[in-house]
């Protein structure tokens, strides 16, 4: 019944062949692929991304760049400099000036600073807010949870930038405003996944099981079930970033940005709308280039954070 | 199928649906109950020839060598059972034999598939595509996702008839409401309308089997067609298939770990391990005489009820990595008897009578004498 | 499927009146009246202000005299603009917006559905590879750059297409690109992910197994339960898109709610404020209600038939 072509042919099998093979202890186990932590794993996978490793290393770059850059101009973000107002990219000016003479590099730093703050800070409180009450609608069930969720049901309908537009009319443009106004809106879909989570941990047949004999089940859920229910919200929180980076993007073009000196990609870039006709284009380009790239970059890394992550793909 | 057979078929079935089949399909209850239907006189007529059939698939890891040089005829009316643990490469040599092996990933490397004599993988799509449904059919391990969920059962049903057979709508209607009779699905008319949420795993298999058949093919593979359902449910879907075979003279192939399921419908079994038939023969050869280690530790493994004093052996280790497999016997790292040969040499088939073969270094003359020795 | 409809539509009611209540309450926590005192100098807008918003009755009073003017679409006067009512801005804008986005949505469904798609069959092509790529830079680049970068080089440097204004479909071009840009490689990315996990389905290999033609498997079982998904974020997408117009009014100067919405925030035109975000809201949750009802109407499984089969 087959055909294959066999390296040694019957004929030539030797006869002293035909003895007992001696057991080889778990052979037939090691053929069974090594198992690898899950963040080890996760790691590995990730690491394969090229695609992603760019973003996570933009990411890095730009944030050290955000925090140190500044330090080595020799220009300083807020002062102004008339005479030498609206300067093209020079080897004074890396990235030109902008209409009160400052240098748009150094600004284009302090831009980094203040907008992946926004972004990192809306991510974690939306964390913190969406663990909660995620964590409890989950973990209470019943009435509970299908009142808080539907609490989260209507609330995942308002418009979120309009409320946003709203708070920030009443509240004042500043940087704790914007944060405050993006994470009441924001926290809900964090809510939602962390909910459905906690949802399937409970599912989870031996953690039913583990309760009744009490002592390990705490190391279960810490060793074995934290890490797969972690992927998805870890992936949300790369991606609120830049939707929040976003938003305070959008909000600084609305008007309702932090106010001048003081600058964020946003504002930057809301400033050199009226002068990006007169040629004045490094004014645009910098905080344009740095926003998309920037917002690139963690979707890029959500992305792979996605795949890698996921346990149906582990393999 | 005509008319009159179709109406006899709907009374049996009726019969069978009403009585339902408490008895697990496990065992050799099985086999003596459908002694008398090995019996039936084997037809001359070879429905299906696989020859060599080798099919890799490309992955990220390598290249998995998922069959490995399969080998088997199927004649007219016959049932073969194609039996194996998870992975063996049955469900690849079926699609194979489909023409569903997924383009670029999987690639049939070797090996000719013939249906009828009309060499099958080298066919082009179209012209594979007259043979599809029509003269090969295919049912799938479970019902809950093998029907479109969006689309009404009347529409699934006859959306292969009016493709292949100019059929006008009503026909088509009408056929449809035949074939959910002979499946013994009540109401046909109404539950043409219906979505496939609407019925239940056992009726949905019941739907997907319609499907299968309402071209009347003349070979339908039938992938773990009962893995997915309750033991009852299981019963009465085997009986289905006894019963369509009986009126129709359909080939079946059945693919399954199940060898419950192939003691109750089967002719003739090949036992499947990493990629390779290591023994094929007829039911009652497979259940009363294996010979190859690996089909023994396959029957220790399931419960019988004529060896009750005997304990279930599950066989130990895994099988091989496909990515590098062994150039022995692929068994030898779990085979109780293995020998030094076996690391080194696949063994070549020795045929036992007409209908039963095995691929074991254990049929050797010179195994023999040793092991009488020790 | 009717209970479907009744919870959809009371939640739609709910999400509204949380709108108002907000919008309400918010007017009133800013220090001072946001209608009185210097931040009106005509006597008339005064009169009219105190009048409408009931500024000498009681709060609850106040409240509901506003949701009533909210359930009769009456937004009330505009503080900087004498005899000009919210209304007749909306009246004014809205058509030009709506159009905008109604332009904007259709062209992103097309052409993120054709996009993902084809994505998805190439899996892993060259064609994958670069939709795929689109995509990101897609989501990644806001639309404000994205628009004055289409201004700059189509309509500044090349002269090709008109830079500003509404006034015939050649002007739609530009901001419809700039605008469609993000939505069309979100629907492509979301089209080709659900078509990738639609096409391992059992039922795709039972209809290749029919011996279907590849176009009707794609088009009859693939395509339809690929798109569920998309249609449930077409709302949120259609919010996103009406927040877009606000900027890209702005930078093409179309005379649209956007551009009127921009200048009430920058002089701090509480009125046009509210009732604009009250009426895009209401506008948008009602966007979400129908989605939501195509969505029942797509998927049978959502309806409530009288009959159930033995499932």
């Amino acid at each position: 019944m087959t055909n294959s072509q066999e390296v040694v042919s019957p004929q030539h099998v030797k006869d002293e062949w035909f003895r007992p093979l001696p057991k080889k202890q778990g052979s037939a186990e090691t053929v069974v692929r090594p198992s690898l932590s899950y963040w080890k794993d996760a790691w590995r996978r990730l690491r394969k991304n090229k695609l992603a490793m760019g973003g996570l290393i933009f990411l890095i770059l730009l944030m050290l760049f955000a925090v140190f850059g500044p330090i080595f101009s020799p220009y300083s973000v807020t002062a102004t400099d008339y005479p030498s107002q609206n300067q093209p990219p020079s080897a004074a000016h890396w990235f030109g000036t902008d209409e009160a003479g400052r240098d748009v590099f150094t600004r284009t730093w302090y831009g980094a600073r203040i907008s992946i703050f926004v972004g990192v800070m809306a991510a974690l409180i939306d964390f913190f807010i969406g663990i909660i009450y995620g964590g409890i609608s989950g973990y209470k069930g019943g009435r509970t949870d299908s009142f808080m969720m539907r609490v989260v049901e209507v609330l995942y309908g308002l418009p979120h930038l309009l409320v946003v537009i709203l708070l920030m009319v009443i509240m004042g443009a500043s940087l704790t405003t914007i944060i405050v106004a993006l994470t009441v809106t924001g926290w809900v879909g964090m809510a939602r996944i962390v909910r459905g989570q906690v949802l399937q941990i409970k599912n989870y047949e031996f953690v039913t099981a583990s309760k009744s004999f009490g002592a390990k089940s705490s190391r279960i859920i810490r060793k074995n079930l934290l890490p797969n229910t972690m992927g998805p919200i870890i992936v949300q929180m790369t991606l609120t970033v830049p939707s929040a980076i976003f938003a305070e993007a959008f909000l600084s073009f609305l008007g309702l940005g932090i106010a001048a000196p003081f600058a964020s990609w946003g504002v930057m870039a809301n400033d050199a709308l009226p002068v990006i006709l007169s040629g004045h284009w490094w004014r645009l380009f910098f905080p344009a280039l740095f926003i998309s790239l920037t917002m690139f970059a963690f979707n890029v890394l959500g992305d792979g954070l996605q795949d890698a992550l996921d346990p149906k793909l582990r393999r | 199928m005509n008319e009159h057979q179709l109406d006899h078929a709907k009374e049996q079935i009726k019969e069978r649906v009403d009585e339902v089949d408490k008895s697990l399909p496990v065992g050799t209850s099985g086999v003596q109950k459908n002694r008398k239907k090995s019996k039936k006189v084997r037809s001359d007529v070879k429905v299906l020839q696989v020859n060599n059939l080798q099919v890799s698939f490309r992955t990220y890891g390598g290249e998995v060598e998922a069959v490995r040089g399969v080998s088997f005829d199927l004649h007219q009316g016959e049932t073969l059972a194609i039996v194996g643990e998870s992975g063996c490469g049955k469900s690849v040599t079926s699609n194979a034999i489909m023409g569903l092996i997924p383009k670029p990933a999987g690639i049939i490397k070797n090996g000719r598939v013939l249906f009828k004599g009309k060499e099958l993988t080298n066919m082009s799509k179209p012209q594979l595509r007259k043979i599809q449904g029509v003269d090969i059919s295919m049912i799938f391990q479970d019902p809950m996702t093998a029907l479109n969920p969006t689309l009404t059962i009347g529409e699934q049903l006859t959306e292969g008839l009016r493709t292949h057979k100019k059929v006008s709508k009503q026909d088509a209607k009408q056929k449809a409401i035949e074939m959910l009779e002979l499946v013994g699905i009540p109401n046909p008319t109404e539950r043409l309308k219906q979505f496939p949420h609407q019925f239940s795993g056992g009726m949905r298999q019941r739907i997907v089997i319609a499907i299968a058949l309402i071209c009347e093919p003349e070979l339908l593979i039938a992938d773990e067609p009962t893995t997915a359902l309750d033991v009852t449910i299981q019963a009465q879907i085997l009986e289905l298939f006894e019963e369509i075979q009986q009126k129709t003279d359909i080939s079946i192939i059945l693919i399954t770990h199940d060898l419950g399921v192939v003691a109750k419908i089967a002719d003739r079994i090949a036992v499947m391990y990493a990629g390779k038939i290591v023994e094929i023969g007829d039911k009652r050869a497979i259940f009363y005489t294996p010979e190859h280690p690996y089909t023994k530790g396959l029957l220790n493994s399931v419960p019988r009820l004529d060896l009750v004093e005997e304990e279930l052996q599950p066989i130990e280790g895994t099988p091989p990595d496909l990515f590098s497999p062994p150039q022995g016997c692929p068994f030898t790292a779990r085979c109780p008897y293995a020998m030094e040969v076996c690391d080194h040499v696949y063994p070549s088939t020795t045929t036992k009578s007409d209908t039963h073969a095995v691929d074991c270094w254990l049929q050797d003359e010179r195994a023999k004498v040793l092991q009488e020795l020790s | 499927m009717q209970k479907y409809i009744i919870k959809r539509f009371l939640m739609m009611i709910a999400t509204i009146l949380i709108i108002a209540t907000l919008t309400f309450v918010l007017m009133h926590l800013i220090p001072g009246s946001p209608f009185e005192g210097e931040r009106t100098t005509n006597p008339t807008i005064q009169a009219n202000l105190e009048k409408f918003y009931k500024l000498d009755e009681p709060l609850h009073v106040q409240y509901l005299s506003y949701l009533k003017s909210i359930v009769t679409f009456d937004f009330g006067p505009s503080i900087k603009k004498p005899n000009e009512s919210v209304n007749d801005l909306l009246a004014r804008g809205f058509p030009i917006s709506f159009e905008l986005g109604m332009v904007t949505i259709l062209v992103a469904l097309l052409s993120g559905i054709i996009l993902g798609t084809i994505a998805a069959l190439r899996h892993n092509g060259l064609i994958d590879y670069f939709a795929m790529t689109f995509a990101v830079i897609g989501i990644s680049v806001p639309n404000f750059v994205l628009a004055t970068l289409l201004i700059q080089q189509l309509a500044v440097t090349w002269d090709l297409l008109p830079a500003a204004t509404w006034s015939s479909p050649l002007h739609m071009v530009l901001p419809v690109i700039a605008l469609a840009t993000g939505p069309t490689a979100i629907i492509a990315r979301l089209t080709r992910s659900s078509m990738l996990e639609v096409l391992t389905q059992d039922y795709i290999k039972m209809a290749r197994a029919k011996g279907l033609s590849p176009v009707r498997i794609i088009i009859r079982h693939a395509l339809r339960n690929a798109l569920m998904p998309v249609v449930t974020i077409l709302g949120t997408m259609l919010a996103g898109i009406l927040t877009g117009t606000f900027v890209i009014e702005r930078i093409f100067a179309i005379p649209g709610m956007g551009k009127y919405f921009v200048e009430s925030i920058n002089n701090r035109d509480y009125p046009v404020i509210m009732g604009t975000t009250v009426f895009y809201s209401a506008f948008l949750v009602f966007m979400l209600f129908i989605v939501d009802i195509v969505y029942g109407l797509l998927d049978p499984r959502i309806k409530l038939h009288r009959k159930e089969g033995d499932a």
